[in-house]
Formats: C-alpha cells, sequence, structure tokens
C-alpha cells in the first residue's frame, strides 16, 4: 500500500544542512496500523510529512497504491483528498467555521453537490459521536472533542490511508483512550490503513507494528 | 463558490478590525476615484446642450511660431469665416466668441453676466433645451438684429417671477429683445457656457469680421463621426497654406481641428492626446497603487494568521490554483463591499458638490457609465491587491504553512 525506498531528507540553509531522515525503507501493507516512535528530533513528523505527501524527500522513492508520487501540483493535491486523511497533534481546525463547515473541508475539492457534501459530513460526525455539536465552533469544543472533530474531517472523504500525528498528544489520557478507540474501530471495520506518530508507548504497543527512528535513521 | 462566498462572510465578520481598516481604505480610494470619473465624464463625455460632440471639432488655439517668438491666440471671425465655413462635406459651422463678463441693465436693475456673440448655426449645433421662446435665426444674424437668448438663471436674476420674453434688456448701451430662455450651463462645456448670447453682428465695429487672431473659436459639425479624421487632415493641409503676416517673425502656423478630448491636450507644438491619455492613466493607476500597496501589506498579514488554514486545506486536497481563488475571491467580495458603500458616499459627495456650485452650474452624476468605470475600478483594486498574497501563501509547502507560517 505505502512503499518507501531510500528515502533521504535534508533542510538546507545558507549555513547548515541537517539530514532529517536517512535512507529510510518501508512498506506498510493495506489494513496495516502501524505507530512511529522515537525520541524528540528524530524525524517521525517528517517521515510522516513524506507519507503524507505534504513534503518531498530529497531522495528515494515513494509509492502509493503500486503509484510513485512525483507529479504535478494539481496531481499530488489529488492523490491527498482521495487517498489520503490526516490527524494531527493540534487539531487544525478552522476557527471561522462551524464542526459541520470544517469536516466538509475535503469534499470541497470534489465535485459534488452541496447537499450530498453536507449528508457525508453529518454521517461523519455521527460516526465520532458529535452529532449534536454539528453547529458549534470548535472554540466552544473541548480537546477530545475538537480531536473527534478532526477525526471526522478525516475519514468523511472515505481515505484508505489514515495519516495521525501524536493525535492523542494533546490531550488526557481518557480523552487519548477514546481517540485511540475510534482510530481501531476505523481500522478495523472500514479496513481504514493508520500510519500513527506517537510517544505513547502503551498506544503503539496496541497497533500491529512499530517503526522505531533515532537521528533519522530507521532503528527497527 | 457557495463555499467561497459563505466563507468569505464568516471570515470577514469574525476579523471585525481588519475589515474596517480594509473596509476604510477602499472606500475612501473608491469615493475620490468616482468622483474624479464623474468630474471627467461630465468634461469629456457628449451631454447635453453638447450631446452631438462625438462628431463635433473644434478650433479653439491658433499658435504663430517663429525661431523666437510664440504667440498662442484665439482664431480671429475672419480666419474662422475663410477657413472653417467653407470646409467641405460638413453639415454646420459656426463661430462664437469667448465668454466675456458685462452688465445688464432692465430698469433699475442690473446683473453681471458671461456673453457670447455667435452666428445661427450654433443653435443648430448645441441642442439647448428652449424652456421659452427659440434662438436667433440665419436672418437676424444677417440684419444684426438686437436680439438676445438668456438662461433661466440670468431671468430669474433679471425678472424674479415675471415673464422675460419679448422683453427688453441693455446689453453695452443697446436693447435687446429677449426672445428665447435656455436652461443654465456648466462652466465644463466651454463651447456652449455663458448667461446671455446675441449675433455676432450685434458688435459696433465690423473690424473683428476681418481678424485673423481675435476671441473667436469655432464648432464644425461632421456628418457623422467617420468624417472626422478627413475634416482634420483637410483643416491641416488649409492651415499650410495660410499667410503669414509677419514672416520677419513667424515662420509657420500651429492650429488644428481637435475633439473635445484633444481640445484639452493641445498647445502650441501640436496635439498630445495620447499623453493626455497615459497621464491620466498613469495618475489613476498610482493613485489606486498607493492603497493597494497598503492592502496587499494588509492581506498579506492577515493571510498569514490564516497559514494553519491554508495547511489544513492543502493537506486535504486544495491546490495552488484553488486556494489562490479563495483569497483573491475574498478580497474582490470585499472590495465590492467597500464599492458599494463608496458608491453611496460618492453619490452624497457629489449631490454636495453641486449644491455648493462650486464648478458652476455643474451637475455630476452618477449615471450608469460612471457607475461601470466605478466597478470595473473596484473589481481591478480587488485582484491586485488580493493575488499577489494569495499567491505567495498558496506557494508555501503544505507542511511549512502547518508550522503556522511563511519561511
Amino acid at each position: 500500500m505505502i512503499r518507501l525506498e531510500n528515502i533521504d531528507k535534508v533542510y538546507r540553509t545558507e549555513r547548515i544542512e541537517t539530514l532529517a531522515l536517512q535512507n529510510i525503507n518501508l512498506d506498510v501493507a493495506s489494513g496495516e496500523f502501524v505507530s512511529i516512535m522515537g525520541p524528540s528530533g528524530c524525524g517521525k513528523s517528517t517521515l510522516l510529512n513524506l507519507i503524507g505527501l505534504l513534503d518531498a524527500p530529497s531522495s528515494g522513492k515513494l509509492s502509493i497504491d503500486k503509484q510513485a508520487v512525483n507529479g504535478s501540483d494539481k496531481a499530488l493535491a489529488k492523490m491527498r483528498n482521495e487517498k489520503l486523511g490526516f490527524v494531527f497533534q493540534s487539531f487544525h481546525l478552522v476557527p471561522d467555521l462551524t464542526v459541520a463547515d470544517n469536516v466538509e473541508i475535503p469534499l470541497l475539492y470534489r465535485s459534488m453537490p452541496g447537499s450530498e457534501r453536507r449528508k457525508l459530513a453529518l454521517a461523519a460526525i455521527d460516526a465520532v459521536g458529535l452529532s449534536s455539536r454539528a453547529q458549534h465552533f470548535p472554540t466552544q469544543l473541548s480537546g477530545g472533542q475538537q480531536q473527534r472533530v478532526a477525526i471526522a474531517r478525516a475519514i468523511v472523504g472515505k481515505p484508505r490511508i489514515l495519516l495521525a500525528d501524536e493525535p492523542t498528544g494533546n490531550l488526557d489520557s481518557q480523552m487519548g483512550e477514546e481517540i485511540m478507540t475510534i482510530l481501531h474501530d476505523l481500522n478495523r471495520n472500514a479496513g481504514t490503513t493508520v500510519v500513527m506518530v506517537t510517544h505513547d508507548e502503551r498506544f503503539a504497543k496496541r497497533t500491529d507494528r512499530i517503526v522505531r527512528l533515532f537521528d533519522g535513521r530507521q532503528v527497527a | 463558490m457557495k463555499s467561497y462566498l459563505k466563507l468569505a462572510f464568516k471570515v470577514l465578520g469574525r476579523r471585525k478590525v481588519f475589515t474596517f481598516i480594509s473596509l476604510f481604505g477602499i472606500t475612501m480610494t473608491l469615493v475620490v476615484l468616482v468622483v474624479a470619473t464623474s468630474i471627467i465624464d461630465d468634461t469629456f463625455e457628449p451631454r447635453k446642450p453638447e450631446s452631438r460632440f462625438d462628431r463635433v471639432l473644434t478650433l479653439s488655439t491658433v499658435a504663430m511660431i517663429g525661431p523666437s517668438t510664440t504667440e498662442t491666440m484665439n482664431p480671429g471671425f475672419g480666419l474662422i469665416h475663410d477657413y472653417i465655413y467653407t470646409l467641405p462635406g460638413i453639415e454646420a459651422a459656426s463661430a462664437f466668441s469667448e465668454a466675456s463678463p458685462t452688465v445688464i441693465y432692465r430698469n433699475d436693475g442690473r446683473a453681471e453676466a458671461q456673453l457670447k456673440r455667435t452666428d445661427a448655426a450654433y443653435w443648430r449645433i448645441l441642442d439647448f433645451k428652449f424652456l421659452q421662446g427659440r434662438p436667433f435665426t440665419a436672418d437676424e444674424e444677417q440684419r444684426g438684429a438686437l436680439v438676445a437668448v438668456i438662461t433661466d438663471g440670468l431671468r430669474k436674476r433679471l425678472f424674479q417671477n415675471r415673464p422675460a420674453l419679448g422683453q427688453s434688456v441693455e446689453i453695452d448701451g443697446r436693447g435687446f429683445r429677449i426672445v428665447g430662455i435656455v436652461p443654465d450651463v456648466p462652466i465644463t462645456r466651454f463651447a456652449a457656457w455663458s448667461d446671455v448670447w446675441v449675433p455676432h453682428t450685434t458688435e459696433r465695429s465690423s473690424a473683428y469680421q476681418h481678424l485673423f487672431l481675435g476671441n473667436y473659436s469655432a464648432l464644425v459639425l461632421a456628418r457623422t463621426g467617420n468624417d472626422l479624421p478627413r475634416l482634420q487632415r483637410e483643416f491641416a493641409d488649409r492651415v499650410k497654406r495660410m499667410p503669414i503676416s509677419d514672416p520677419k517673425t513667424f515662420t509657420h502656423i500651429a492650429a488644428g481641428l481637435d475633439t473635445r478630448f484633444e481640445s484639452y491636450a493641445r498647445d502650441s507644438s501640436g496635439n498630445h492626446a495620447w499623453q493626455l491619455r497615459l497621464l491620466l492613466g498613469a495618475l489613476a493607476i498610482l493613485f489606486m497603487s498607493l492603497p493597494a500597496l497598503n492592502l496587499i501589506t494588509l492581506n498579506l498579514s492577515r493571510i498569514l494568521e490564516r497559514a494553519s488554514e491554508i495547511g489544513v486545506r492543502k493537506a486535504f486536497g486544495a491546490s495552488r490554483r484553488s486556494l489562490v481563488a479563495q483569497f483573491v475571491f475574498e478580497n474582490v467580495l470585499l472590495t465590492l463591499i467597500g464599492g458599494a458603500i463608496s458608491f453611496v458616499v460618492a453619490a452624497a459627495v457629489i449631490a454636495a458638490l453641486n449644491r455648493a456650485d462650486l464648478v458652476t452650474n455643474a451637475q455630476f452624476e452618477l449615471n450608469l457609465r460612471v457607475f461601470g468605470y466605478g466597478l470595473a475600478i473596484a473589481i481591478f483594486f480587488g485582484l491586485f491587491s488580493g493575488a499577489y498574497p494569495a499567491w505567495r501563501m498558496a506557494r508555501l509547502q503544505a507542511v511549512t504553512a502547518l508550522r503556522g507560517g511563511a519561511r
């Protein structure tokens, strides 16, 4: 499903060159739930951003669904829209929009009528148990609720891959459990492939596989 | 489109300080532009009593040019008689004097007024609406009949509410009978503007009829607008053949038949209409650029605040093009709202200008043409000030935008 071959990522400034990832080789199978772990600054989020096509590798080959990733801005946008869903540590909800409008965002870039968009958004909100909050603004919700909205937004377009960057990082343990339960349900029941960056060993152990990074290298 | 509109209204409503500052800047700029457009429109566009000016040429200056001296004056009646009245294939030609101040007496009352001397053709070229009476005729012109047409404003000053038509007034020590009354004319209509018109033949001496230079101007009404270039060429040929009265001082004559716009761009070295257009265009662009640059800076900081939103949209499938479209749309909408407010404010400013009569008798208006120009200006302004910040932000890598800003 996801294949990384000899991936390097180098950040260059005028003075310094930082090797963020070095020779990463990784295969994630369809329907797998993979955790990426490692100390701060080891390149976990960088790796997730590369898989999510939010950033480009300096060298190496990345393919999703056997399709090499190296297209135009439009082609990458289409791939992100159709195949990938994101959940971020700090939620990244748009404060000017209601919950329903936030969840609709991925569907805005697909050709579909507004009524259909709204129907799918409400179904996704319902799936994360927030039906009564559809017309609220993000600032009116707790952190856990905001993350559930972010998950609804990530799954509304029915992507086959869900990328979660420390989804429980800003939540207390109870809310973190709730979010993990939703992610596991999506993985088991909908067959969604999940790649999650986490610092929490407990959550990582409950996934199918743990990829460990250290100083930009894959160590396990 | 609907979702862009919805989001744009939400963003504008939630960021009230930014919205207010932006709207204030846009509104003030557009008010000045719309009022200026209205004044330019009133000055240059054909409008009663000069509504036929799309096929009228004027001659109002003649320059005598020598190696060390240039003398610029109005043409005299003699030049107009010999070189304008005789132009082939025209519908009409007229001579009229510069408006000159005079005092008009009636019984024990008096009024200061502007007087023009002209011919009967003048009333065929200009389409005055006669409130009462009629223009003076070719026969009256030939006879030097002491008849006058006056404006309604002058009628009120001399006669208050009493009937004026057929009454006599004293001009230049002679009694003139009022044969027609017309509405007041704005000072910006230089050919039509005056308070009182009398036949040129009522001048006390006929010497003016032979003058090459003097205080007259000429109007030429072509049969169609297409004839104008031909008439301009024909007159230019005639100018080359004009005799120079003082060849020791002057070597050649510069004069031309001009359209209304061209007449504002003529000096002794010729007609500079395209330079005037360029200047007006450059001034408009310069005037718009300063607030637009200001708005670009404001927009950049506003959009930077929304870097995270841009990152999210990119992550979920927005292409650069759709992001640029979204931000430009928001900006154009903001500008159009500013445009709508500015039309209301501009209408009030124009009404105040008209009431104050700063430009004599002028009745500036927000007509459809002015509205069209204003709308075009508003959209240009919105695109100009929105496109660059939007393009810059849309170029951000998604991951950089999600971190919260430009790098």
